[in-house]
Formats: C-alpha cells, structure tokens, sequence
C-alpha cells in the first residue's frame, strides 16, 4: 500500500518542527493508521487527465481513475472529504470536447460514496480558455473552506496561461491571510508547484514566490499540490510542499533527463506510480501521509 | 509542397539575413517562429560574445520563450514580433521552452540555445 519515500526529505521535513510528516512507507516512522489521535482526513486524488490517448502510455486509461474512485470507497474509514489537485481532463482545443470530458469525468467520481469533493483545475483544464468550462461545471477555480479548525485554501495558477497566480488573486490571498490568526492551521491546495522546482520543465509558478511570501509569516502552513505525477516534497522555510503521484502517467525525476516525457506502461508492473494518497491531521500542522498505489488486480 | 522543403528555404533565408545583419556591425537579428508544438529552429547556436536579437512570432497562438538558466524570456504574440536582444558570456548548451500552456504537445516544445567559444 505505501510508496518508497526518500529518506533525505523526509529527515529534512522531520527537522523542522511545524508540518512534520510521517510517512508509512518509512521504517520507524509512524503510519497513518499507527499514529494516535487522528483529528481527521482527507483524500488526495490528482492528474487524471480523463480523455487522455496513448496506449503505450497507458492502456489502462479507461479503468485508472475508477480503480481509485473504487479503491478510496474501499477504505475503511471514509475520509471526511476529497480534493482533486488539477489536471481533471486532458487538454483538447475542441470546448465542446473539453466540456464531454469534464461531464465524463463528474460521472465517475459521482461513485465517490464520499459527498464532500473539492476541485481545482489544472492547465489542462483552464489554461486554454481561462477556466470558462471548469467554471461551467465545477464552480470556482479559487476558494475557501474551514474543516475542523484548519483553513484550506484553493489557489488557481493555471487558468492563466502563463501560470501566474495573479493580482487579483493575490489581493484575494492577502484578504484572506489577514482574517487568521498567525498560529492559524492553514492548508493551501493548488496544482503546479509554488516554487521553482523545475523551470526548464515549466514545474513553477511565475509569481509563486509571491504567494510563498504572503504565507510566510504564518506559522503552521502546509501545501498540497500536483502537475509534476510523483511524490515530491520540499520546504520553503517552515512551509513544506507535497506533489502527489498521477492517475494516469508517471513523469521523470524533476530534471533528471532532457525532456519531460511520460514514464512508459511497464506490463510487468502495471500502473506503476499511479496512486493517490491519504493526509491525516495529527495536532497543529502535523499531517501524516499514506500513500495508496493504483492496484492491477 | 513538402514541409522540409519550406522549413529549408525559410533557414536559408534566416541564415542570409543574419549574414547581412553582421556585416551592417548591428546585432545579428535571429527570427525564430513558434508555432504548435514547435519552435522553428529549434536549435539556435551563437558565439560567445557576439550580440544577437532573437526575433519571434507566433502565427497561431500566444506562445512564450523561456531560457532559464540565461534569465531570458518573452510573451510571443500573434501579428507582434517579441525581441530579445542577447550577449551571451558563456559557453554552453540551454534549453528554452515555451512557457504558455498552448495546448496538447506544449509540454514537448522545447529547444536548445547553444554558445560556442
């Protein structure tokens, strides 16, 4: 069930107090289901990319994502609510396709027994027409919500082409900031990453470093987001950033060779890096992460 | 008539008008076009210390050029031609993208700048 974690981050995570992270799959470390008094938790599914053809890719990509919707209703305790992290449909220049895709897409995840889904887009859904489907059919492509004392934050980076967050949003941010508390839990969800993780792949955010700014002064700030299809953590100061694995391909390493191509369908090792993953809260910041990979069987 | 035909005479014609820029003692004037998924030419090669203007256009969509380890980058927009004057001051092999979501083989589009010593 779990996924190997790199040492390294999370030793780098460990040490920094606020935003602790216990990964299951790492020896001596707690697992979500060892961990004492979990406060409640949340499901994170991301990059399904429904409408995607390329068998050699995936020829498995009629079935992933309703494995994973089958497979999180499977969980014994049902997660208090569900959160799509971008990247729902794949791109097509065709609205009309676009829109069939996303209609498909709410269809499957309407099996979620879980009622409670929170969606943001990704750049394949907003990027080419600034969120006007999604917004169609999902609602808002930036928002908030309050669960059990943390504040969450749904941040749009894609429905500008150029992936900015924006003015606009950005005065948004500061708005909302300014309400909380400054020891406030604060969970922000978005879909590329904040930081430059790699910008000769596009895996940034232009104005990211805006955002990151604005959150700084606040204590206890985790962040959960997407786009790169593999498990990826890193801290910005006391601000840790968690990548979650794909439903449909794996990509490469970030900058580990010259071009971003999808990782191939291995026959031997279906659906190999495909997975979604669990988040508990455990106290302040502290959130424990399980990772759950697409099963073949 | 065939693409490699057009996308041959088009460099001929980019590689002659470079030559006249460089005799004039003027930056020499590059003209790359982005267009879906494709930067044409995708492999641009520079001296060290010789001054150039990068000069794209996209007849499609907006598209953008991004070469992060240079600090260079520009919004290409349809009927304008973005200029990107550029001295290069080391030697090496760049990659450059197309930084604006443009559809599905954006992820592809991509190319090297390369500064010969």
């Amino acid at each position: 069930m779990s996924a190997p974690f790199d040492r390294r981050d999370f030793l780098r995570l460990a040490g920094v107090g606020a935003g602790v992270v216990f990964a299951s799959g790492l020896p001596g470390c707690a697992s979500m289901a060892a961990a004492p008094s979990t406060d409640f938790h949340f499901v994170q599914l991301s990059d399904s990319h429904w409408g995607f053809d390329g068998p050699a890719v995936n020829p498995e990509a009629k079935t992933t994502l309703k494995r994973a919707v089958a497979e999180v209703n499977a969980l014994a305790s049902p997660p208090d609510f569900i959160v799509f992290t971008g990247d729902l449909t794949h791109t097509t220049d065709d609205p009309q396709e676009r829109r069939k895709r996303m209609r498909e897409f709410k269809a499957i995840v309407a099996d979620l027994q879980v009622r409670d889904l929170r969606f943001l887009p990704g750049e394949h859904d907003a990027s080419l027409d600034k969120g006007a489907a999604f917004q169609e059919l999902f609602g808002p492509t930036h928002y908030v919500f309050d669960h059990r004392g943390v504040h969450f934050i749904a941040l749009d980076n894609v429905s500008d082409p150029a992936a900015r967050v924006g003015d606009e949003q950005l005065a948004w941010l500061a708005a909302d900031l300014a309400k909380l508390d400054k020891d406030a839990p604060i969970v922000l969800l978005t879909h590329r990453p904040l930081f430059d993780l790699a910008p000769q792949w596009d895996w940034a955010t232009r104005d990211g470093d805006q955002v990151v700014a604005q959150l700084m002064p606040h204590a206890n700030v985790t962040v959960f987001y997407g786009h790169i299809h593999q498990e990826h953590h890193h801290q910005t100061g006391h601000i840790a950033h968690h990548a979650a694995t794909s439903l449909i391909f794996p990509l490469p390493a970030p900058g580990s060779q010259p071009q971003r191509t999808p990782v191939k369908w291995d026959a031997s090792q279906p659906f190999r890096g495909l997975g979604w993953r669990e988040v508990a809260r455990h106290g302040a910041a502290e959130f424990a992460l399980d990772q759950h990979a697409v099963k073949g069987a | 008539m065939d693409r490699r035909l057009v996308l041959a005479g088009f460099a001929a014609s980019l590689v002659a008008m470079a030559t006249r820029a460089a005799a004039d003692g003027q930056p020499r004037r590059i003209a790359v076009v982005a267009r879906k998924f494709v930067f044409i030419p995708n492999e641009i090669t520079v001296r060290k210390g010789e001054s150039v203007v990068l000069e794209f256009t996209a007849p499609e969509v907006v598209m953008g050029f991004f070469a992060p380890e240079l600090g260079l980058r520009a919004l290409i927009v349809p009927g304008e031609v973005a200029k990107v004057p550029f001295t290069a001051d080391k030697v090496g092999r760049f990659d450059f993208l197309c930084d604006v979501f443009c559809g599905d083989g954006h992820e592809g589009m991509n190319g090297h700048l390369v500064v010969t010593a």
